[in-house]
């Protein structure tokens, strides 16, 4: 797998930018972009996978202990998935640098 | 030696392009360009030139269909000019920041309004910035001569630049000049298949136009500009290689009767000519003035341009074109490669020419007369437009 693109020099660039090898986006940190995160609840999930189904960046994936959770690396904090949880489980919190 | 033929430029410069072997042209029809393009249609539709010539609907998809076809490794060709160049110029930036090769001769005409279908470099310098090598030429020879080089220079491994050949409309496009033409087995010798670095082949996918975030932008632009500054000694080895097969030298700054001149005509494309004819009417005079002319527009020869200008006392800089608000182009590049030196000529900018209007011999030695003066009288930084009715 390629390098994420912040740690590329111009000189190691392709000539004309051609991405070489495949699923590079994969790298790109998305989850810069926001000001809001979602953190969870869990007394209050019931594990339906709305989240999951709506998120439009596929940043949920499903935990160990059987929860959805958002890899903030892509999460853009757009808030759909706290718009959509049947049970106000997920709450949108200000992302602060620590 | 080459046959020698009188014959229309525009007609020379298709003559060019089909002995180029191009894959691919794609082109919309616009005044002055169209003989180009028209004669190209006639040599594909008989069967003369075996490549693809599309019909698009508009420009943007004209330089569009080059682009593709340049990505998939062909070698493709456009022609257009004024308003043709506008609707194509988002496609411009795409074009050299793909780093795909390709050749466009564009018959420099005025940009509206008002409506004008004549000749200055207005669009030209529309796209200043895109990111081609971009040469201007004199003579219908250079426009012909230049269609090979240029291929060659654009298709080098270590240049992989789109390339713009800016022609004056109507004074070159529609003019019949006497065109030494190059046998078929010398240019085949000069300008190999091309061999694309990267292109679109489902044997091997790659991603072409990617999008890049802020945290990659900069270090693609720096590589862009590095490569297009770098180009320089290939240009001038392509120049020298055409040089040797063809006898015809060129360089990115010409001069003529330079040497010991006190005072510099600066032109670029085929004002040239004209001027050359004042400066030799000028001479006669015993009056120390000369020529500067630049063909190599980017990236902008500023060694040579130095070297051939900094022992003058003053540069009659004369723009064919208008930074409406500012001064000519030409002159507010020149300002900025002599200002680091400790000694530098005067410069006085005229803007003449602009939509077709006629700049004769005379009217080279009434600028230079006017700049002439008003330097002695202390106007170092003069700027105004020629000729205009007050």
């Amino acid at each position: 797998m390629t390098k994420p693109e912040y740690e590329w020099t111009w000189k190691e660039l392709p000539v004309g930018n051609v991405i070489l090898e495949p699923g590079n986006a994969s790298q790109y940190r998305t989850g810069d972009w926001k000001t809001l995160k979602p953190v969870l609840n869990k007394e209050l999930c019931v594990h339906c996978g709305l989240c999951y189904i709506y998120c439009p960046d596929m940043a949920y994936h499903l935990d160990e202990e059987g929860y959805f959770v958002a890899d903030l690396f892509y999460c853009k904090g757009c808030g759909i998935c706290s718009t959509e949880c049947p049970t106000g489980a997920i709450s949108m919190v200000l992302e602060e640098e620590k | 030696m080459g046959k020698r033929v009188g014959m229309e430029v525009s007609i020379a410069a298709a003559e060019a392009v089909k002995q180029c072997n191009v894959d691919v042209i794609s082109a919309y029809p616009i005044t002055p360009q169209t003989h180009i393009v028209e004669k190209l249609s006639e040599l594909v539709a008989n069967g003369e030139l075996d490549a693809e010539f599309f019909c698009v609907e508009s420009e943007h998809s004209a330089l569009s269909v080059c682009v593709g076809a340049a990505a998939a490794g062909a070698r493709a060709f456009t022609c257009t000019s004024s308003q043709g160049l506008a609707l194509m110029s988002e496609i411009t930036f795409i074009a050299s920041g793909l780093r795909l090769p390709m050749l466009m001769i564009l018959a420099n005409r005025t940009l509206s309004a008002p409506l004008s279908i004549w000749n200055d470099h207005s669009d030209a310098m529309m796209i200043r910035d895109c990111g081609w090598i971009q040469f201007f030429v004199e003579n219908g020879q250079e426009v012909y001569d230049h269609v090979f080089i240029s291929y060659r220079l654009g298709e080098d491994p270590s240049v992989l630049f789109p390339v713009i050949i800016n022609m004056d409309g109507f004074i070159l496009s529609h003019v019949i000049e006497p065109i030494e033409l190059i046998e078929q087995e010398k240019i085949d010798q000069f300008l190999p298949p091309y061999q694309p670095l990267y292109r679109l082949h489902p044997d091997r996918p790659i991603t072409m136009g990617a999008y890049a975030l802020p945290s990659i932008f900069m270090e693609t632009k720096k590589a862009q500009e590095v490569a297009l500054r770098s180009s320089i000694p290939k240009i001038l080895e392509t120049w020298k290689a055409f040089g040797e097969m063809t006898g015809r030298y060129y360089s990115p700054v010409e001069t003529y009767k330079a040497e010991d001149a006190e005072t510099l005509l600066v032109t670029m494309g085929s004002f040239g000519e004209t001027a050359s004819v004042a400066v030799d009417r000028m001479r006669k005079e015993g009056r120390a003035v000369g020529l500067v002319k630049i063909r190599l527009w980017r990236p902008f020869p500023f060694e040579a341009f130095k070297r051939a200008t900094l022992h003058a006392k003053q540069l009659v800089v004369i723009d064919r074109a208008i930074s409406v608000g500012a001064c000519g182009p030409v002159a507010s590049e020149i300002k900025a490669a002599l200002y680091g030196e400790p000694v530098r000529p005067s410069i006085y900018n005229f803007v003449a020419g602009i939509s077709g209007r006629d700049v004769a011999p005379s009217d080279f030695i009434k600028m230079v007369d006017k700049a002439e003066v008003e330097i002695e009288e202390g106007n170092r930084e003069g700027f105004e437009l020629y000729g205009v009715r007050e």
